[in-house]
C-alpha cells in the first residue's frame, strides 16, 4: 500500500487561476509559469530570466507575491492564483494601467505584467505608500528600458488616483 | 540544458510524520523543498542532482512562530516575509528582521525560508550570521527522534552540515535575552538591491563608561562558512574602546577571517571591508553611550 500519488507520471491539478476552477493534467515539476502559459494559454505571464532574479513572471499565489518561474505546480495544488490577464478586468488595474501609460512606465512590455502585480501587491499593503516603499516593493522586478523613475512615478501617481477617487 | 519535470518525483505527504518516514526510507535520496527558492533555481538549470522531491511547504507546524516567556521558536518554513511581519523578531531581533529584508525582493521573501537559507548552507547567505550572534539552537527531527544542535556547531564546513541524511530542520529557537543590546547589520554588496553579499555583519554589544561589556560579531562571505569572530571578540570583551583597540580589532578581524576571491569580490578587499565594518560597530557602540 503507497499512499503516495505516482508522482513521476502526469496527475490532476485542480486552483482557481483568475477566479475560475481550472483542471490540467500536469507532472508535479513542471514550473506554475509553463502551465499557465502552455495549458491555460495564459501568455500575459512572461519567462525572463527563469532563476527567480527578475519578476517577469510574477503572479499572486493565495494572495502572495511570487516568482512563478519557480513554483512547481504541484503546490499550486489547491490553491488560487491570480495573473495580469486576472488583475486586467479588475478595477484598480484601471488606476496602474493609466498611470503606467501617462508615465511612460512601459517600452519593450516583457517586465510589465510583473511590474503591474508587484505594484498591485504594493498597494494591497500600502494604499499609500512612499517612494522607499515602492523601490523596495518593485526591487525584485527588472526593466531594462525605461530606468525606472517612470515606473516608480506610475505607481505613485496611480496610488494617489485610488486614494482621492 | 533545462531539467525535464518527467525525470522528477515530487511527493506531497501533507503532514510531519509522513515527511521523516519517507526521509527514512531511502535516506539522502529525498530533498525536501519549501519555497523553492534554491531548489528550482538549481532544478532549472539542470543542476539539481536529486531526482526525488518531497513538498515541506504544506506542513503548517514547519509555519508557526511560537513566543515563549524566555525564547522563540521560528517554525524551519517560515517565510522572510513572516519574519518581518512579525512583532517580537522586529522588535526584539533587528538582526534577524533586516537580514530578512535583505535577502531577495518581495517575491522571494515570500517563498524563501529560515530553515532554507540554514540547509542550503550558502557562507554568503545573509540571515545566518544574525542566527550566529543571537545564540540560535536548531532543532533537528528525525523517525529516531528529536535533538538540538548550537546553531554555531551547525556548519561544519563548505556546504557541509549536522543535519543527517534522514533529518529535517524542525525549528530555530532563540533566546529572548539581547533586547537590551546594541546591534549592527551592515551588508555590503555591488548594488543595495538584491545582490549577494561581498561581506555581511551582524553585531551585538554591550557598553558602559566606553567599556565593552559583551560582544558578539558574526560575518557572511568570509569563510568557508557562516563565521563567529570568536577572537575578536575576546579580544574586545571588557576593553576601554579607543583607536588603538579599533585598530587592533581590525588586524584581529583579518587573521581570524579566511575569504576568498571570487566573482563577487576578492580576499583582499574583502579583508579590508570585514575590518571596516567592525570599525564602524565600536564607532556606533561610542556613540551610543555620547547619545543616551
Amino acid at each position: 500500500m503507497n499512499p503516495l500519488p505516482e508522482t513521476s507520471a502526469t496527475y490532476e491539478i485542480s486552483f482557481s487561476v483568475n477566479g475560475e476552477v481550472k483542471k490540467v493534467f500536469a507532472l508535479p515539476m513542471e514550473r506554475l509559469l509553463d502551465v499557465l502559459r502552455n495549458d491555460l494559454k495564459l501568455t500575459g505571464t512572461k519567462e525572463g530570466c527563469g532563476e527567480g532574479e527578475c519578476g517577469s513572471c510574477s503572479v499572486l499565489l493565495d494572495g502572495m507575491l511570487v516568482n512563478s518561474c519557480l513554483v512547481p505546480v504541484a503546490q499550486a495544488n489547491g490553491a488560487t492564483v491570480v495573473t495580469i490577464e486576472g488583475i486586467s478586468v479588475h478595477a484598480k488595474m484601471k488606476y496602474l494601467q493609466e498611470a503606467f501609460l501617462e508615465c511612460g512606465g512601459a517600452q519593450c512590455g516583457i517586465c510589465t505584467p510583473g511590474m503591474i502585480l508587484a505594484a498591485v501587491h504594493l498597494l494591497e499593503k500600502k494604499p499609500e505608500p512612499a517612494l522607499a516603499d515602492i523601490r523596495e516593493g518593485l526591487a525584485g522586478n527588472l526593466c531594462r528600458c525605461t530606468g525606472y523613475m517612470q515606473i516608480f512615478e506610475a505607481v505613485t501617481n496611480a496610488a494617489r488616483r485610488k486614494v482621492t477617487k | 540544458m533545462r531539467a525535464d519535470p518527467a525525470e522528477y518525483r515530487l511527493v506531497s505527504p501533507g503532514n510531519l510524520q509522513a515527511v521523516l518516514s519517507l526521509l527514512a526510507s531511502e535516506p539522502a535520496q529525498w530533498l525536501p523543498i519549501a519555497g523553492g527558492t534554491d531548489v528550482m533555481v538549481l532544478y532549472s538549470a539542470g543542476k539539481l542532482s536529486n531526482r526525488k522531491l518531497i513538498n515541506i511547504w504544506n506542513i503548517p507546524e514547519l509555519r508557526q512562530i511560537e513566543v515563549f516567556p524566555d525564547r522563540i521558536r521560528i517554525g524551519a518554513a517560515c517565510t522572510y516575509t513572516a519574519l518581518r511581519q512579525h512583532e517580537i523578531v522586529s522588535r526584539e531581533f533587528p538582526l534577524l528582521a533586516t537580514a530578512a529584508s535583505w535577502t531577495g525582493g518581495i517575491a522571494n521573501q515570500n517563498r524563501g525560508t529560515l530553515g532554507g537559507n540554514i540547509a542550503n548552507a550558502s557562507p554568503a547567505a545573509d540571515s545566518l550570521p544574525a542566527l550566529l550572534v543571537y545564540d540560535a539552537e536548531v532543532t533537528l527531527i528525525s523517525v529516531r527522534g528529536e535533538r538540538r544542535v548550537a546553531y554555531r556547531n551547525f556548519h561544519t564546513d563548505y556546504k557541509q552540515t549536522a543535519l543527517a541524511a534522514d533529518e529535517l530542520i524542525r525549528d530555530i529557537s532563540l533566546p529572548r535575552r539581547f533586547s537590551g543590546y546594541i546591534s549592527h547589520a551592515r551588508k555590503v554588496g555591488a548594488r543595495n538591491a538584491q545582490a549577494i553579499s561581498k561581506v555581511c555583519l551582524a553585531a551585538l554589544g554591550q557598553i558602559s563608561n566606553g567599556t565593552i561589556r559583551d560582544v558578539r560579531l558574526a560575518m557572511g562571505s568570509v569563510a568557508p562558512i557562516p563565521l563567529c569572530l570568536t577572537e575578536t571578540e575576546r579580544a574586545l570583551l571588557g576593553k576601554q574602546i579607543e583607536p588603538s583597540l579599533i585598530d587592533s580589532a581590525r588586524r584581529t578581524v583579518a587573521k581570524e577571517i579566511r575569504p576568498i576571491d571570487d566573482i563577487r569580490s576578492t580576499a583582499r578587499y574583502r579583508a579590508a571591508v570585514a575590518g571596516n565594518l567592525v570599525a564602524e560597530f565600536l564607532e556606533k557602540l561610542v556613540a551610543s553611550e555620547t547619545n543616551a
